[in-house]
Parts: structure tokens; sequence; C-alpha cells
């Protein structure tokens, strides 16, 4: 098992390698660069000195972009490595700074709305497939393909109208109320809690339906198999057979799907980040890519891939645990 | 259950489809609820053997499958008994209702759809008392299962569950059923269990997972699954149907030896007539969810009388006979859905006679314990009575 890891956690760093570097290069030809817009900004501005390709060049200079892509990627790697990840050209302060600022509401919002999506779904899938054909059945898969095709903003939209318009009990967007200020410490984090309400059950509406339908779907497999049939002849309990020997064997494909979605929690929920105005990393990190900010797209993607990469290897690791058929000796 | 997915292949219309779907939902919901209520009161369940010496007594089963296309019965109307420290082959072609019989012995049925809708399968307690096991409530069947009556599976390679070790599931049978015995005496009965089906690494197998065995190793743990309780019955459904033949002598001995050990019927399904001939004392044969007759092994092996069964024994090829080509029964099964109201096999049997174009066959007592269903043998035997089906409008 040792052995493995390592040769995972090895191939792991050379595929991190390539990918940054596929990244580095599609950012540096983007076109309408960071640099670019600057360039073309000063020069135009009035009584200006430089041309536009003078301001290129010497901004070129300044950002350090002028090593050519190779030497660029490079000298990014071996400042990342030393653990200088450079200043945000957007922000304009340091970009694990901006990181930090962000990523925890994007990571509190993932997290509760992970969990309860576990807690919801997975019960919710294992009664439908108990009592297939049942009313309990089509009801619950009515429910999850309508959550399946409701886009974010109709959601989002329609919380708003029913729980801030017309019930008046959170507020329409932000992540403070009127007089946070005033707040003591506690009363400032329900403060806040209250206002990541709504985007949490947001996420969660539009992420239940498919983990329901994926645990119902492996289920129904697993019900029908023979082992648990030989489980029924043993005269073992409903109950037992469903919650124990049925579930068990649920759970391979379950934690392989949820160990991959490790990222997720991370990455920030774009659309509903920007319908709450929460200062999430996945806002931060849209505006940095229309913006062409390279290091903080560069830190934010090199962070993104070593998660999928442990994502990849943690789902692998746990596969282990629970199908006893894939450990390795 | 291939009789289940052996469906209509003709048209059904959207109405008729709707009309199906509608009257199965009735009927299998007022099926549960009577299976529910009959649950309260042990007295409706109770009955008397009609011979204590059987383990059981199949009277006029009659299990359906209530399909979208339309009412299957899978099993419909049959008769036969086990008497106790005997073995009874059940022999058959697939989808004649061999396993469906046992299924409903054991009230596995993929219900709600499967059901046993008429009949009584009586089961001998062994303390005088007997149970209907057709609406013996899921309670009672539980202590009953792996208990009492125990089954052997036809693949052995998904049999047992992927995840739990081999000690924990021949000891989850044992702590069921025995939640007296501490953990150190089930385990010790495991072992011996395991030592008796003939697992030479008794203690490294105990902590082996099913992956890491061979087939015919995962058959004598199922055997050991099966026999742990010590049942008075064991059902053994194509036991050796996936195992070669070397393998399929040794299971076949390994059960026979464990049925005299422990004083348990069998009851053998298969289609293989080799095995029925080695093992059985009784044999029983099946068709298109009937059985057609009935008998002691010498009997049915040596003397055959329906025409399947003749035509069974012809096309099993014989060591040291040379053939050019095997015989077999021309056309075949009727649909399930649509059974005709005359005798199932007329229309592929070689022997008709005038008779036949009437009622299916009553059951006709040709020996003491050799019974036939065919109008041939009317003249020479006692008209025991016809089989009765249910019928599914009346529910």
């Amino acid at each position: 098992m040792l052995k493995f890891t390592i040769k995972r956690v090895l191939y792991s760093i050379l595929i991190l390698f390539f990918v940054m570097f596929l990244i580095y290069i599609l950012m540096y030809n983007m076109p309408m660069g960071y640099i670019e817009t600057k360039a073309r900004e000063l020069a135009s501005r009035p009584g200006a000195t430089k041309s536009y390709a003078e301001w290129l060049a010497d901004l070129n200079a300044q950002y350090g972009m002028d090593k050519g892509v190779v030497l660029g990627y490079l000298t990014w790697l071996k400042n990342a490595f030393k653990g200088n990840w450079g200043d945000s050209w957007a922000w304009t302060i340091p970009v694990t700074e901006e990181f930090h600022n962000t990523v925890w509401y994007s990571f509190i919002l993932g997290f509760v709305s992970f969990i309860f999506e576990i807690i919801i779904a997975i019960p919710l899938g294992i009664t439908a497939a108990k009592k297939q054909y049942s009313f309990t059945d089509y009801f619950t898969t009515v429910i999850s393909m309508i959550c399946i095709s409701m886009p974010t903003f109709f959601i989002a939209t329609l919380l708003k109208y029913v729980f801030s318009v017309k019930l008046g009990w959170f507020d329409l967007s932000g992540m403070q109320g009127r007089n946070y200020m005033n707040l003591s410490d506690f009363g400032k984090f329900l403060d806040v809690a209250k206002h990541f309400v709504l985007p949490s059950i947001t996420i969660i509406i539009i992420s239940i339906g498919g983990l329901m339908r994926y645990t119902r779907t492996n289920m129904l497999e697993v019900l029908s198999a023979d082992y648990i049939r030989t489980a029924r002849a043993k005269g073992v309990p409903e109950k037992k057979v469903i919650n124990y020997h049925a579930f068990r064997n649920t759970l391979i494909p379950l934690v392989t799907m949820l160990g991959g979605s490790l990222p997720g929690l991370f990455s920030g929920a774009l659309i509903t980040e920007t319908l709450f105005s929460i200062r999430g990393i996945g806002y931060a990190s849209y505006t940095s890519m229309t913006q062409g900010d390279i290091p903080f797209i560069m830190f934010y993607l090199a962070f993104i891939s070593i998660l999928t990469l442990l994502g990849n290897l943690i789902s692998d690791l746990l596969y282990a645990v629970v199908d006893p058929r894939v450990r390795l000796s | 259950m291939a009789e289940k997915n052996k469906k209509k292949s003709s048209y059904i219309s959207g109405k008729e489809s709707r009309k199906i779907t509608r009257f199965n939902r009735r009927v299998t919901k007022k099926l549960e609820k009577e299976r529910a209520d009959a649950g309260k009161d042990p007295a409706l369940y109770t009955v008397q053997m009609k011979d204590p010496n059987n383990v059981v007594e199949f009277d006029n089963v009659c299990t359906y499958f209530f399909t979208d296309v339309g009412t299957v019965k899978a099993v419909d109307g049959v008769n036969f008994n086990i008497p106790k420290h005997s073995t009874v082959g059940v022999v058959g072609e697939s989808g004649c209702g061999k396993s469906v019989t046992s299924l409903s012995l054991m009230q596995l049925l993929a219900r709600p759809s499967g059901q046993t809708v008429g009949g009584q399968i009586r089961f001998n307690m062994g303390d005088g008392t007997a149970i209907n096991i057709v609406n013996t409530p899921n309670a009672v069947m539980e202590t009953i299962r792996g208990n009492k009556i125990s089954m052997i599976f036809q693949e052995p390679m998904t049999s047992l569950n992927p995840v739990f070790r081999i000690g924990e599931q021949v000891d989850e049978v044992i702590k069921l059923h025995n939640p007296e015995m501490s953990d150190e005496d089930i385990k010790a009965r495991t072992l011996e269990m395991l030592e008796l089906v003939g697992i030479a690494n008794k203690e490294g197998v105990y902590n082996m997972y099913p992956h890491e065995l061979s087939g015919g190793m995962r058959q004598r743990i199922c055997i050991a699954i099966a026999l742990a309780c010590s049942p008075t019955l064991i059902i053994a459904d194509e036991p050796t149907t996936a195992l070669d033949v070397t393998i399929q002598a040794q299971i076949l001995d390994l059960l026979q030896n464990l049925k005299d050990k422990l004083n348990s019927s069998i009851m053998l399904i298969t289609h293989d007539l080799g095995v029925v001939a080695g093992m059985a004392d009784y044999v029983v044969v099946m068709y298109a969810g009937r059985v057609v007759e009935k008998g002691t092994a010498e009997e049915i092996f040596h003397h055959p009388m329906h025409p399947y069964t003749i035509g069974l024994m012809k096309s099993k090829p014989v060591v040291g006979k040379k053939v050019d080509k095997l015989y077999n029964i021309p056309g075949s099964v009727p649909n399930p859905v649509e059974m005709p109201d005359y005798c199932y096999f007329r229309d592929r049997c070689e022997m008709r006679c005038d008779k036949c174009s009437g009622l299916y066959p009553p059951e006709i007592r040709v020996s003491e314990t050799h019974i036939v269903s065919c109008y041939r043998y009317q003249d020479e035997g006692e008209t025991l009575g016809y089989p009765k089906s249910v019928n599914v409008e009346e529910l």
C-alpha cells in the first residue's frame, strides 16, 4: 500500500508539472492580457510620452514576462517552490493574501452544503431503492429531476423572493447585516452564518438530485445481487440486509465519487457567490481570469490541480478501504 | 426466475398495459395487506401436517408473478412432499418453476410482484406443530430461514458478500439463530463447520475474503453457511451448475455425507439428470409450472411414464452408446402468460391421444409412490384430482 501511495504521489508531481506548464502557456498567450490592456491604457493617456509598443516592452520587463514561455514558467516554478507566489496584478496584494481572504467563505459554503447533501441525498436514495416503483420512489425521483433541471439563478431568485422579499427572514444578498460592526464576536458569527443560509440551500438543492439518483441506482444494483439473496436466506432481518450488507457495497462507488469531489469544496460556486454577493474564491478567480491576472490564476489553478490529484489519490485509497478486492498487498 | 423475464413478444397497447398495471397494483396491495394481517394471529398460519413423517408438504401451491405484460403463472398447482431424511430431486428444463417453488418455500420471492396466491406449503417445525409458509409473517420466517430451512445457490462466485470476511459471514448465521452463544463459541463452531466441508486451511480461510477463494471453495463456504445451524431441510438450487465436473462430484459427495450426518432432508433442484440419479431418493419432474410426474428415483429412471419424462431420458447422452444425433423434444414451452387449458405438453407430445384435447390431465396414481399426470394411464391407476389454478380476476 505504501509503495502504491508513493508511486501515485510521484506520478502526481509529474502530472502537476505538465498541467501547470500547459496553463502557463495558455495564460501567456491569452489575447488582451493584463499587460497589453495596461500598455494600451497608458499609451492612450493624454500627454503619453511612449508609444503602445514601448509601454508593452517596458511593462513586460517590469512584470518579468520578457523571458519567453519556457524560462518564464521555470522562473515561476522556482519562485513557487520557495513559497513566493508573487503579487496579484488585479488585486494588488500578494496572491496568497487574496486567496486567504476569499477561500474560507467558499470553503464554509461548500463544506456545509456538502455535509447536508450527503445527509439528505444518501438516505433518500436508499429509501427510494428499497421501495422501487412505490410512491416514495417516484416522488423522490421526480423531486431530484426537478432539482437537477432547475438553473442556479432560478432557484436562488425563487428563494430570495420567498424568504427575503415575502417573509423577510434573510437579507437579499451580502455577507453582513446592517449593524454588523456593533455586534459582539458571537453575534458577528451568527450574522454571517445567517447570510450563508440561502446560498447553502441553493447549492444543496442543485447538487442533491445527482447524488440521490447515483445512490439509488447503485443501491438497486446491489439489492439485486446474489449475496443479498444469500443474506436473506440466512435469516438476516431486512433492516440489517439493507443497512449492513447492501450499504457496505453501495459505499464502494459512493466513496470514489465523494473523494473525487474534494477540490469542489475549495473551487467555490461562481454563480451562487455572485448572486448572493459573497466574496468567495469562485468570484475572485473569475474576476482575475477576465483581467488576465497571471500570478493569481497560476496560484489558484495550481491549488486546484493539487487538490484534484489529491482527491483522486484519496478516492483510490478509500476504494481500497471499502473494497477488499482492490486492496493491494 | 426465468419465467418472469420470459415476456410476451407480441405487442401490448398502451391501454392494455395501463389496465394490467392498475390490476397488478390492486392485487399485490391486497395480498400484501392480507399477509400483514395474517401475522397478528399465530393460529392463522399454524396448520397440521398430513403425514408427520414429511418435512415439507407442497399442497397445490400457486405462485404467480404480476408482471407488466400480464400474470405469469410460474408455479401453478404443485403437489409433492419431502419426507424426513431423504433427498428429493426436482428436475425440469429452465423456466419450468423449479427455482420459484424453492423460493416460495423460503418466502424469498421478489415481492410485491411475486406472490404465492394459493395453496399451502406446510413446514414441519419438528415439535409436533407445523406452519403454513404461504402466510407466515416475515418475522417468523427470519427465524426459520438459515436455521430450519437453508439454501445453497447455484452461483458460488457471487453468492458471498465480497466486502466481508469468510469467518464473519459464517459467524453471522450462527449468531443470528443462537443469540446465547459467546463469540468464542461461535468462532469455534465456524471453524468446525469449515473443517466439516473439507477446507484444509480453516484458520487462514476464516480471515480471507471471498475473492481469495476458488469457485469450489466458495461453494463449500456456502454449504458451511447453510449447514451451520443443522437445518432440517437444505434446498440446493443447482449447486453444481457453475462448477467443473471434478469439483461437482466432490461437492455432491460432501452434501450427501453431511445430510446423513445432520439427519437433514435435501431438496435438490437441478436439470442435470446424472446428478439426480446419483443423489435422489425421490424425483419430481416439473414442466411449465406443474408437476408432471413424481416417484422414486428407480421408478422415474427405469419406468418413466409421462411422455415428457420419457423424452428427457431419451435426450440424455449415455456413456458407451454411440448415437449420431442426440434426441430433442420438439417444440417449445407454451407462453407463460396465456397457458392453454389442455395438457401443457400436448402440442409437443408424440404420444397424444383423443382424450388429450380435454382438460389438463389429473394426477393418476399408478403405484404407491408413482404419480403421473397423463391421460394415457387413466385406466391403469386411481385418479387423484386435478391441479387447481387460482383465478386472479377474483382476487
